[in-house]
């Protein structure tokens, strides 16, 4: 991948400034102001409807803000693959004609025009992504058949293989288990850190992701608030984002957040 | 057994100048559904195939009106139909667009046959056919369009799978899902226009789809399904003109049945393959 240049931790790759989201006429997301740095892996957790999705949907495009902007680096967004994404949902009908390595490869070259010639080369860069994943043993498995996580596991291959300097993923662990969980987690923090890919990734568990984020992105009340796990899991902090007061509660190594509507359980070695 | 070929493959069968031109316009149209078919069943898209050709009857009775050419009636109504589909269709939009448009192309197709002098067999040629009733001219507009569909699918084949069937990761990678749908509905719109007059309106769409839905059923990865479906088409028309020319009963009556079985077969194969595949 992205061998030879260092990342530089210091790098801005992406930059949100005053970034407002109204979607059906509901303000989702409101002055997001976030920079987020080169080769750094960002947990990205809050409350459902709090906007997780949303926000990686603006920072690919699909969504446009009211206000604010979204800057890549010079020269960031441009390349072929630029964004690796996995959506929260996926489900491919059934009847489907495509396997598991069928959808892989066209993370290599699915935007580019014409036929693919196929190839062994081509092949044997399906098969190593198929092997980052542990997903080799249903490569021949049409997609509508398989489970869940089986599926998530192939679209972190597929989003890997385009080599991509950013990497967005929507809840990549829903689905998982233990095992795959920790190896999914491994996978994508040897990506940041190793080869300065910046990594979104949004989960309802921080636990599986603790030894390998960098920052913490807490979102909650359309509001965001980023650094590192004990600076942003503060009642102050959290309190300012829900817009009423609300308690972090340590018991046996696990934090609660406590408010009036809702209780966000958030597991933390403390 | 020389009598039984005798009787399947009578003299004149592949001879007759009006069956040579329905052999190549029927293979032609053939290989167009399937292309097109593929990706319609991929997308889930088979109302759309079934009303683009439907609209354009209403070219083809326009064109009868005015005197005008059948093929450019044709292409000129699916072009709007099909274009008006995919715009006016929302993307939370399930099929509503699509019936009301096809309803509208309908209501014109209805009120040029009354104002011109349109006489039943042409009404009913558009309508189911006329595959043994195909002129030289014709065949050779439906070559053209054959030609330059395949050539479209040629090019737009990968990105077009990949948005069909991942449109979110395909869209991050900067495959417009609406772009995308768009150039698929005017492939749609060809397909249509080459069908027409030879399979008719009302029966193009079990070409389109029928074989595309059993190859699905068939094929395992994307090419192979692909060529599946243009390899039963093909066989299915064969077949049709075949058993026509025998009979003497309608070739789209024939096409309708052929694609349908293998349906039929399809289907059954994959209960053979996965038996809990229904049972979901
Ligand atoms: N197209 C839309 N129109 C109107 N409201 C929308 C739309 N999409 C999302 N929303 C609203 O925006 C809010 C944020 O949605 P989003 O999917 O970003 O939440 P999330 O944080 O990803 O939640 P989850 O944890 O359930 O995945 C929700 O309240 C949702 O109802
Ligand atoms: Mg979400």
């Amino acid at each position: 991948m992205k061998g030879l240049e260092l990342p530089r931790a210091d790098q801005t790759i992406l930059d949100l400034e005053g970034v407002r989201v109204e979607l059906g006429g509901k303000v989702v997301l409101r002055d997001i102001d976030v920079a987020l740095r080169r080769g750094e892996l960002v947990g990205v957790i809050g409350p459902n409807g709090a906007g997780k999705s949303t926000l990686l949907k603006v920072i690919l495009g699909f969504i446009r803000p009211s206000a604010g902007a979204v800057r890549f680096a010079q020269g960031q967004r441009a390349g072929r693959g630029a964004i690796g994404y996995v959506p929260q949902s996926f489900s491919p009908d059934p009847d489907l004609p495509l396997r598991a390595r069928d959808l892989v490869a066209l993370g290599i070259d699915g935007d580019r025009w014409g036929f693919s010639l196929g190839g062994a080369r081509r092949r044997a860069a399906v098969d190593e992504a198929l092997a980052w994943v542990d997903a080799l043993s249903y490569a021949e498995q049409p997609v509508g058949r398989l489970s869940g996580g089986e599926l998530q596991r192939l679209l972190v291959a597929q989003a890997l293989i385009a080599e991509p300097d950013t990497l967005l993923l929507d809840e990549p662990l829903a689905n998982l288990d233990l095992r795959s969980q920790d190896e999914i987690v491994g996978l994508v923090g040897r990506v940041a850190h190793e080869r300065g890919v910046t990594v979104m990734l949004v989960t309802h568990d921080m636990n599986p992701i603790l030894g390998v984020m960098d920052r913490l992105l807490y979102l909650a009340g359309g509001r965001a608030a980023l650094g590192t796990p004990d600076e942003v899991v503060r009642a102050e902090v959290l309190g300012a984002l829900y817009g009423h007061h609300v308690d972090v509660l340590r018991v046996h190594g696990r934090i609660l957040v406590v408010g009036a509507a809702e209780v966000e359980s958030l597991t933390c070695e403390a | 057994m020389m009598h039984v070929l005798g009787l399947l493959f009578p003299p004149g069968l592949l001879t007759a100048p009006f069956m040579q031109n329905a052999w190549i316009s029927g293979s032609a149209v053939a290989i167009l559904s399937a292309l097109v078919g593929f990706f319609a069943v991929l997308r889930g898209a088979t109302f759309v195939a079934h009303a683009v050709p439907r609209a354009s009857f209403a070219g083809a009775a326009g064109a009868a009106l005015v005197g005008g050419d059948t093929l450019l009636g044709l292409g000129i109504f699916s072009a709007i139909s099909a274009l008006g589909i995919a715009f006016l269709t929302s993307r939370r939009d399930r099929g509503q667009i699509t019936a009301l448009v096809l309803a509208a192309a309908l209501g014109l197709g209805a009120l040029f046959l009354a104002l011109g002098d349109a006489y039943a067999p042409q009404v009913y040629a558009l309508l189911f056919g006329q595959i043994v009733g195909i002129s030289r001219a014709d065949v050779l507009g439906i070559l053209g369009l054959t030609g330059l569909t395949a050539a479209a699918v040629a090019v737009l084949y990968r990105p077009l799978l990949f948005v069909s069937v991942a449109p979110d990761v395909a869209e991050a990678r900067g495959v417009s899902r609406h772009r995308f749908n768009v150039l698929f509905l005017l492939l749609v719109a060809l397909s249509a226009t080459a069908a027409v007059p030879v399979v008719g309106a009302l029966l193009s769409f079990s070409l389109m789809v029928g074989p595309a839905a059993a190859a699905s059923y068939f094929g395992r990865s994307p090419a192979s399904a692909l060529w599946l479906s243009v390899a039963i088409g093909l066989v299915s028309v064969w077949l049709a003109l075949v058993l026509a020319y025998d009979t003497g009963m309608p070739v789209g009556f024939f096409v309708a049945v052929v694609t349908a079985a293998f349906y039929g077969l399809g289907r059954l194969w994959a209960l053979t393959a996965d038996p809990l595949a229904d049972a979901a």
